[in-house]
């Protein structure tokens, strides 16, 4: 047989065997990490909306609180998406001529609603319920990222399963006492874990991981 | 498969077995192999377009685009907020509204959960008397029935679309013709009307036209109840029933619990009585019927008779209990000692009992029940007498007789049909709908564009009850306002608007009608608006049942009936008592409205026709049932042909039903207990024009149905063809072989020894499992299911349907066995298939804590909860079924195709929200309601507190008029389920495999009476 193969070929072959192991490993690390990228999550990519609308503006910058237009966020699973009629409480009298504010007062006249594009869309086999998680002490901003510093909204985070067994199986690190829920400026202390373990206990939160905590 | 099995599927516990199917109590060893059978060779042939290799050639195919669709991104989803968003609502919570449902005029209070403004689930209104928080399968189904495409969506004269104006311009003109001749021409045909305001509305036309007439017909109405009162009493009076105060009853082929006015509040005060418990409040059940019924099923002794000998057997007992003049006598001497015993029964409890005829039976048999109950000192214990419910009873088929001789004379110009469909089911020698030809002008409003329709010039599509304003009055006499959930989904009309149409005000919506009238019944003006809006939120008017009447019995009763014109009861006359020893050349025919479709008004409801019919579970037919000796006297071989494995289908042969010169077509079907020589047909079949669902379903009883047998008549003749026809029965499916599915003993073994309810039972191994055992810490869910309160009304498992979304399959893949029911009504047998002992028992996920579906999934798609649920996560299957095949219970449903309707706009404002819609491909399977169990607990934690017992309450518990089915946390020793699973009846479905199922049952107990023996 030596006459056909070099005697390199025995190492090459022994070689790439070995490596085939590494190489197909690293191809499937390749792949989570892609499925876990922005360009598969859409994660931190703003979304066109009918109104140029900025949370920046209206967060940072007039101190609206979230709940003032996302009303049933303690009381429903949907947290709310404000009727035309909470822009012109303010907006009847604020930049009432403003050509960008145009659709939403034609929407008011015409009581045609205006049609958001979502921006944080769960798959239609999960059921989250905000009520419950702003109830125990998950801020807006750990989910929704820094609302108060995007001019048009994106979403922060990856919403992939993962993400959300994170704080599932250890909400000591995320928590916060529920009366800093809605602060946009909340800052985790730096004990954070020691807090967190408090909180869970005095919320009585629970490590939720059945599947049907979530799908149904 | 086949060679390993050796025993049979028969249950073999105690000395007498329970069985399913009259293959299985024959025992037949043929039965038995086609039963292990996995791949029945019979199936391959119904009717399979594709082939094995076009199955091939696609599938590949479709597993080479699979991977492609995966990779397609999620399509941006719209958020579409309200422009000024109403003040109660909260987006993503629903709301309940109280309304209530009108069947045969009569309302049943009901809660109407509402997501951002279209109703998806109906619930019971606890405050209503006719619900107590139960409901029927009507009313669970009334939310498809809504949402139906096939419904008639616009105005039509002579087939072409007008507006409503000019159905406005047209009655007017009609009507001013009218005028001169006070209305001579005018005739209004209505359903039984229990609405105050429509029966004020149309007391106020016929007083503008004091020569129009009103008739009435109404197959769903009591006509002999109403005709019975009216011959005991000399007046029209309604009877209600205390069942909680009855001690004996005897039903003279009543089916009390199986619907009608206040079906769901007998059911509710009968099961009360039923607790083993309390064995000495447990009261004693005896039926004569012929087509075995839910009731009949129930009873303690059952007597099977044709139609025509229930009044023979109800004079012989009568004759013991009544005073005054004697009947006939009994016609067959066979019955002397059933009827004796139940005479002896009655008279030891006076008081105590009841006696209540069905409506099947002619007047004299309810004359009889009035007289007996009267005898018996039951009159205002027992049963109490009102005012009739009904705005203005009359005798409905001498009405709509009138109206045809009316019409055939000439005498008719305008003929107003509101509601109903009466060309379909008026006595077809009344030829009704010929008869309507000689109407100048014809208007008909009703929800579909049915057989009525086409003979009519007008159509007036009609608003559905959960689209428009209107009262109606419950069994006794409580009225509750109607009120929407959402505006008319095809611009349909009410009748308050009609009627409304026809007077000087022709533009008042039906809110203005109903509210006018009531506020002039209102004495308090200025606190009307007070009252109005507690109304509506209770659903009901507090204290307007009737109050009880006092009537005398006209008498001398016995002689009075002996003396009545028999056109009521043409079978036999009770003054010819000739018991003959031979089989009648002849046979007998009954007709009854089915189970499911009623008169036919909801044949084009999916979820009906699919609901396996209480005893006969068949689905999408009727059919000629017969008892199964008389099949075998008219040699119908092969009937029912089981064909295999769980995948059983009825290949039956198809028989000609002549009665008086007219015929029908349709397959034969035995049915255990039902008696010889006897023929039951159901009504309601047969539309040609229900719509894409019920069009060209069973065939049309109506055919022979002739206005002197309304409800039986002697004289029918089989007669065999070579057609044979498949019946989808679900009976043979879902077989879980093996032993003591139910249990049951009588009354005096059961206090002798509670224990004796176990007898024959396997020791469960001792518990051997290689899993670490399982502490459940917080909730631990569980549900107890009483066979013995079951009454097999499959409420429960419509209400699951329309829960969870369950999608009607058709019949075609029913007979493949694939129904896709989360919750399923078993029934069992035991004794003589002459007439056995009946069995329900209601079979959802047993949720067991060894699930033995858990260990063979592949993909982790079916796993525990913490709470001991077991778990089904649709987009993890892969749909291997490898669950489903391990599932002792055969309670996992797969989606072998797309069996959800995708597309029809209409269907999907039906769907629950807070349930995924699945997909095919994807295993599926009771959840314990999850969402419900999520949304307590969401709440519950939002008040720091933990979910109280009978927060949660599962769509079939909720649902279930005899209170059968209790779920609640086990960990709570007070919990109703806690203490359920604590009784000496309970015991788990197959326990002895060590699945330790959270659902469990109790077992039924029988009340015999000793004089007549088990």
């Amino acid at each position: 047989m030596s006459q056909i193969f070099h005697r390199s070929t025995n190492t090459i072959a022994r070689v790439s065997m070995f490596g085939a192991v590494f190489f197909i490993a690293g191809l499937l690390g390749l792949l989570a990490q892609i499925n876990r990228s922005p360009w598969v999550t859409t994660a931190r990519a703003a979304k066109e909306q009918p109104i140029q609308f900025s949370h920046e503006r209206h967060v940072a910058g007039n101190g609206i609180d979230c709940r003032y237009c996302h009303s049933s966020v303690e009381d429903s699973a949907f947290a709310g998406i404000p009727p035309t009629k909470t822009c012109m409480n303010c907006h009847s009298q604020i930049f009432a001529n403003s050509p960008f504010l145009e659709p939403v007062r034609a929407s008011f006249r015409s009581g045609t609603s205006i049609e958001w594009t979502r921006v944080h869309d769960l798959p239609d086999f999960v059921y989250f319920n905000h009520s419950i998680h702003v109830r125990k002490g998950v801020g807006c901003t750990t989910c929704h990222g820094q609302v108060d510093r995007m001019p048009l909204m994106w979403q922060e985070q990856s919403l992939q399963m993962e993400w959300c067994l994170d704080c599932h199986r250890n909400p000591e690190q995320y928590v916060r006492p529920r009366g800093a829920v809605f602060r946009v400026d909340y800052e985790p202390p730096a004990n954070q874990l020691e807090l967190g373990r408090r909180l869970v206990a005095e919320y009585q939160i629970q490590k939720l991981t059945s599947c049907s905590t979530c799908h149904r | 498969m086949t060679g390993s099995h050796t025993t049979t599927t028969k249950g073999t516990r105690g000395a007498r077995p329970f069985w399913r199917t009259l293959d299985e109590q024959a025992d037949d060893p043929k039965f038995v192999e086609r039963l292990y059978s996995e791949f029945p060779s019979e199936i391959e042939a119904i009717t399979d377009p594709v082939a094995r290799r076009t199955f091939l050639k696609l599938m590949g195919a479709s597993l080479a685009l699979a991977g492609v669709t995966a990779c397609t991104r999620q399509p941006a989803e719209k958020i579409v907020p309200y422009v000024r968003q109403p003040e109660e609502l909260i987006p993503g919570k629903p709301l309940f509204y109280a309304t209530a449902m009108p069947l045969g005029g009569v309302a049943t209070g009901l809660l109407v959960e509402s997501h951002e403004g279209r109703p998806t689930k109906i619930e019971g209104n606890p405050l209503h008397p006719g619900s107590l928080g139960a409901t029927d399968v009507f009313a669970q189904a009334a939310i498809l029935g809504l949402y139906d495409p096939d419904r008639s969506r616009t105005l039509t004269d002579l087939g072409e679309i007008r507006p409503w104006s000019a159905f406005l311009g047209a009655i007017r003109a009609a009507l001013t013709a009218q005028q001169p001749l006070k209305g001579a021409g005018l005739r209004l045909l209505t359903e039984s009307v229990h609405s105050p305001t429509l029966a004020a509305q149309i007391r106020e036309l016929l007083s503008h036209y004091p020569s129009a007439k009103w008739h009435q017909w109404d197959p769903a109405s009591p006509e002999n109840a109403r005709a019975g009162a009216r011959l005991a009493f000399g007046e029209y009076v309604d009877a209600q029933y205390r069942f909680d105060q009855a001690d004996v009853i005897l039903s003279l082929d009543a089916d009390f619990l199986g619907g009608g006015p206040g079906g769901l509040r007998y059911a509710r005060d009968f099961a009360s009585r039923r607790r083993p418990e309390q064995a000495d409040r447990m009261n004693r059940l005896y039926a004569i019927e012929s087509m075995p019924t839910p009731t009949g099923s129930r009873a303690d002794h059952r007597l099977p008779l044709k139609p025509s000998e229930v009044e023979s057997v109800a004079w012989a007992i009568a004759d013991a209990v009544t005073p005054g003049p004697k009947g006939p006598g009994l016609q067959n001497p066979a019955h002397a000692k059933w009827s004796e015993a139940v005479a002896k029964d009655l008279q030891a409890h006076r008081g105590r009992s009841l006696v209540i005829a069905g409506d099947g039976q002619p007047a004299t048999v309810h004359a009889l029940a009035h007289a007996m109950n009267a005898a018996l000192g039951n009159a205002g214990k027992t049963v109490v007498y009102t005012q009739p419910v009904e705005t203005e009873p009359v005798h409905q088929l001498d009405s709509v007789r009138d109206l045809v001789a009316d019409m055939n004379a000439g005498k008719v110009d305008l003929l107003v049909i509101v509601g109903g469909n009466p060309v379909y089911t008026a006595p077809v020698d009344l030829e009704f709908g010929e008869a309507m030809n000689n109407v100048q002008l014809r208007v008909h409003l009703s929800l579909y564009d049915d057989e009525t329709s086409e003979r009519c010039q007008w159509q007036i599509p009609e608003a559905h009850f959960l689209e428009s304003w209107s009262d109606a009055r419950a069994y006794d006499g409580t009225v509750s306002i109607i009120q929407p959930l959402i505006a008319p989904l095809y611009g349909g009309k009410s009748a308050h608007e009609l009627l409304a149409a026809m007077s000087d005000r022709p533009e008042r919506s039906a809110y203005d009608i109903v509210r006018e009238f009531w506020s002039a019944q209102d004495g308090a003006q200025n606190e009307f608006e007070a009252s109005w809006r507690r109304w509506l939120h209770d659903g009901v008017i507090a204290n307007s049942a009737y109050a009880p009447k006092t009537v005398t019995l006209q008498s001398p009763v016995a002689g009075r009936l002996s003396s009545v014109d028999s056109r009521q009861s043409p079978a036999s006359s009770p003054q010819s008592p000739a018991p003959s020893p031979q089989p009648p050349a002849t046979i007998e025919i009954s007709f009854r409205n089915d189970p499911c479709v009623l008169d036919g008004r909801f044949a084009n409801n999916g979820w009906l026709q699919e609901l396996p019919k209480p005893i006969t579970r068949l689905t999408w037919d009727n059919a000629i049932i017969v008892s199964p000796a008389t099949a075998a006297k008219l040699r119908a071989e092969g009937t029912p042909a089981f064909e295999g494995g769980e995948h059983g289908q009825i290949l039956s042969l198809v028989f000609e039903v002549k009665y008086r010169g007219r015929s029908v077509r349709g397959a034969l079907f035995p049915v255990v207990g039902h008696p010889d020589d006897c023929v039951t047909v159901h009504l309601g079949y047969g539309c040609s024009r229900a719509g894409h669902v019920g069009t060209g379903a069973g065939f049309n009883a109506n055919a022979i149905r002739t206005s002197d047998a309304l409800t039986f008549g002697a004289g029918a003749k089989l007669i065999a063809t070579n057609d044979r026809a498949t019946l989808a029965c679900t009976q043979y499916h879902h077989l879980m072989e093996g032993r003591g599915m139910v249990r049951a003993v009588t009354r005096d073994e059961y206090v002798r020894d509670p224990k004796s309810i176990h007898e024959g039972d396997e020791t469960p191994p001792k518990i051997i499992t290689l899993y670490p055992e399982v502490k459940y810490e917080g909730y631990k869910w569980g549900m107890a299911i009483d066979v013995n309160a079951c009454i097999g009304c499959n409420a429960c498992v419509v209400g699951c349907q329309a829960e969870n979304n369950i999608p009607v399959i058709g019949k075609e893949q029913v007979l493949r066995g694939r129904e896709m029911h989360w919750l399923r009504v078993d029934t069992y047998y035991r004794g003589p298939a002459e007439n056995p002992e009946t069995y329900f028992q209601p079979v959802p996920c047993m949720q067991c804590e060894n699930a033995p579906c858990e260990v063979v999934c592949p993909v982790g798609a079916t796993v525990h909860s913490s709470e001991g649920l077991n778990d089904m996560v649709y987009n993890r299957c892969v749909g291997t079924r490898y669950c489903s095949n391990n599932c002792p219970y055969k309670v996992r449903r797969f989606n072998f195709l797309l069996y959800q309707d995708w597309d029809t706009p209409s269907l999907k404002l039906a769907r629950n929200p807070d349930v995924t819609v699945r997909s095919r491909g994807v295993m599926e399977k009771c959840t314990y309601c999850v969402q419900r169990i999520n949304a307590a607990k969401i709440e519950s934690e939002k008040e720091d507190r933990s979910v109280r017992d009978g927060e949660i309450k599962t769509a079939c518990q909720q649902a279930c008029p005899a209170e059968a089915i209790v779920f609640g946390n086990l960990n709570d020793p007070n919990s109703r389920v806690a203490k359920l699973q604590s009784e000496v009846r309970n015991y788990s479905l197959l326990g002895e495999l060590n699945t330790r199922p959270r659902t469990t049952y109790l077992g039924a107990v029988r009340n015999v009476n000793p004089e007549l023996g088990a």
